[in-house]
């Protein structure tokens, strides 16, 4: 059984906020709902599938089904961090294409500018052996960097490229934290945060949320939305797995990227637009090579000299900003990597970074820490 | 059992009964690690049934608390910078996650060897950080 045309992405929305001292998260989540059914043209009655991960508060998804008003005959809320949203669509595809539901609704939503983080993962197995490390995302992904540099060479330079493409797209978002275009200068004389990775390869911390609308094929053709189909999906959960052959330059992704491709009957060369998340611009590096958009050890050359600038680059990425520049939402940015595909995808996008006839695009994401364990999730969404 | 951390308040790890064992040689200033005798692998950190095979044919083994830094990032921000989060690769085959402990986090290099050192933490049991061999 495939999901391939299942299920289509019928509406996307980015809350437009990066800091809300004056509402709740559960009211963020809301508000993202209200705001992906509206684009849908759809209505809460409508909704009988909800979607959530970590970020949502209470008791699964028990809590905002109820807070929300769902009445639901399907819920899923399967945490892999921040690429849960990317992978939700697909589990949204699966419950549709098995016909456990026909509305799927996902948001993520939450203030870390705003209010102090309650999560934690205090019982977790391997919370006595790692809880006094001192390791957060920044040294952990900086690992992952320090030893790609090691084995192929990769440099600051060629990472900077990665974030100076994501500034070309941000300065058209109104929306963005960071407008400023940058050089490549600019990223390597900002602050070090923590070997290799300068302060300018790191995403932005941004209060918002979003909310993807998922429906079955008659649904979506009852719409006034483009059809934007889900073709393909891949997850992947990675970890040291007992400290065995550890490898920090390969991520998940080199399973989820793959599986997507491979249902959805398409290569990465077919893709005109690609989303990845970009929590630091190491995590885009390695995604790029474990897709197959270059060999492994090769996303150096493939970052460097605008190759990924909408209209000027081979393949346009994160043409929102992307979390280096435009948001990440309580530091999560799954959710914004399928709204800004299926903006492309619909034609939606800021005229300056529209990419012309685009009808392929792939979404992939890195949840958890690249370092340590993870998960990944690729979809493959086409405009039919 | 020197304090290489200075000022950085390290939480105190929870041992429980599947753990036990590498908490209490930690005191005594032995590192221990687990061995799947199904595939004769040492895996880390340890769990009771082997990550390998799932088998509950597992067993201690004490390491010689030698490796080589697999990866290595220097924090240089926020009040406890700088400190060095690193994987060891220890000579039996695992990899570790933990600190080098060094006053010269500058020289710390991949592929560098280093030799468990234990730390104190705050009011509970030791944890195994590494330090240069040479130091």
């Amino acid at each position: 059984m495939t999901i391939r045309n299942k299920a289509y992405i019928a509406g996307a929305w980015e809350h437009p906020t990066r800091l809300a001292p004056d509402k709740t998260t559960p009211q963020l989540h809301a508000e993202c709902a209200a705001g992906a059914l509206a684009d849908a043209g759809l209505s809460l009655a409508d909704v009988d599938g909800y979607f959530c991960a970590g970020d949502a508060p209470g008791f699964g998804g028990m809590s905002m089904i109820d807070y929300l008003g769902l009445k639901v005959r399907h819920t899923d809320s399967t945490e892999t961090g921040g690429s849960s949203y990317i992978l939700h669509v697909s589990h949204a595809a699966q419950a549709i294409a098995a016909g456990q539901c026909s509305v799927a609704l996902i948001t993520l939503a939450g203030r870390p500018r705003s209010e102090p983080f309650r999560g934690g993962r205090f019982n977790a197995p391997e919370a006595a052996f790692e809880g006094w490390v001192g390791s957060t995302t920044h040294n952990s992904y900086g690992m992952c960097a320090a030893r790609h540099m090691h084995e192929y060479g990769t440099t600051s330079e060629q990472l900077a490229w990665i974030k100076v493409a994501a500034s070309h797209h941000a300065q058209h978002n109104e929306h963005a934290m960071l407008r400023d275009v940058v050089t490549v200068e600019d990223v390597l004389a900002s602050p070090m945060i923590s070997d290799p990775l300068h302060r300018l390869d790191c995403c932005v911390v941004s209060d918002g949320g979003g909310a993807l609308i998922v429906v079955a094929p008659e649904i979506a053709r009852s719409l006034k939305r483009p059809l934007i189909a889900v073709r393909g999906a891949g997850e992947a959960v990675k970890g040291p797995r007992g400290g065995v052959r550890l490898d920090l330059t390969t991520s998940a992704a080199a399973v989820s990227g793959p599986a997507a491709f491979a249902e959805a009957g398409v290569t990465p060369a077919d893709m005109k637009y690609a989303s990845i998340y970009d929590s630091f611009t190491i995590t885009v590096l390695i995604q790029l090579e474990d897709l197959g958009f270059c060999a492994k050890g090769e996303g150096g050359r493939f970052v460097a000299d605008g190759n990924l600038i909408s209209g000027s680059g081979k393949l346009p990425f994160n043409t929102d900003g992307g979390g280096l520049c435009n948001n990440h939402p309580t530091n999560r940015g799954g959710i914004t990597k399928v709204i800004e595909a299926v903006r492309q995808l619909r034609g939606e996008a800021h005229p300056a970074v529209q990419v012309p006839n685009c009808d392929l695009a792939v979404a992939t994401g890195i949840g958890g820490s690249l370092g340590q364990r993870h998960g990944a999730a690729t979809l493959i969404l086409e405009r039919q | 059992m020197a304090e290489p951390m200075k000022g950085r308040a390290l939480p105190a790890p929870e041992p429980n009964v599947e753990t036990q064992p590498f908490w209490d040689a930690a005191a005594e200033g032995r590192l221990l690690i687990k061995r799947c005798n199904d595939t004769g692998q040492c895996f880390y950190y340890p769990r009771a049934l082997s990550p390998f095979t799932l088998s509950a044919n597992t067993e201690w083994v004490e390491a010689a608390g030698t490796g080589t830094i697999y990866s290595l990032s220097t924090m240089r921000r926020g009040k406890d910078a700088p400190y060095t989060l690193a994987y060891v690769t220890l000579d039996e085959g695992p990899a570790v996650l933990t600190n080098i402990a060094t006053d010269d986090h500058d020289a710390l290099a991949i592929g560098q060897r280093v030799r468990v050192r234990f730390v104190p933490t705050e009011g509970g049991p030791h944890v195994p950080m590494f330090a240069p061999e040479t130091e």
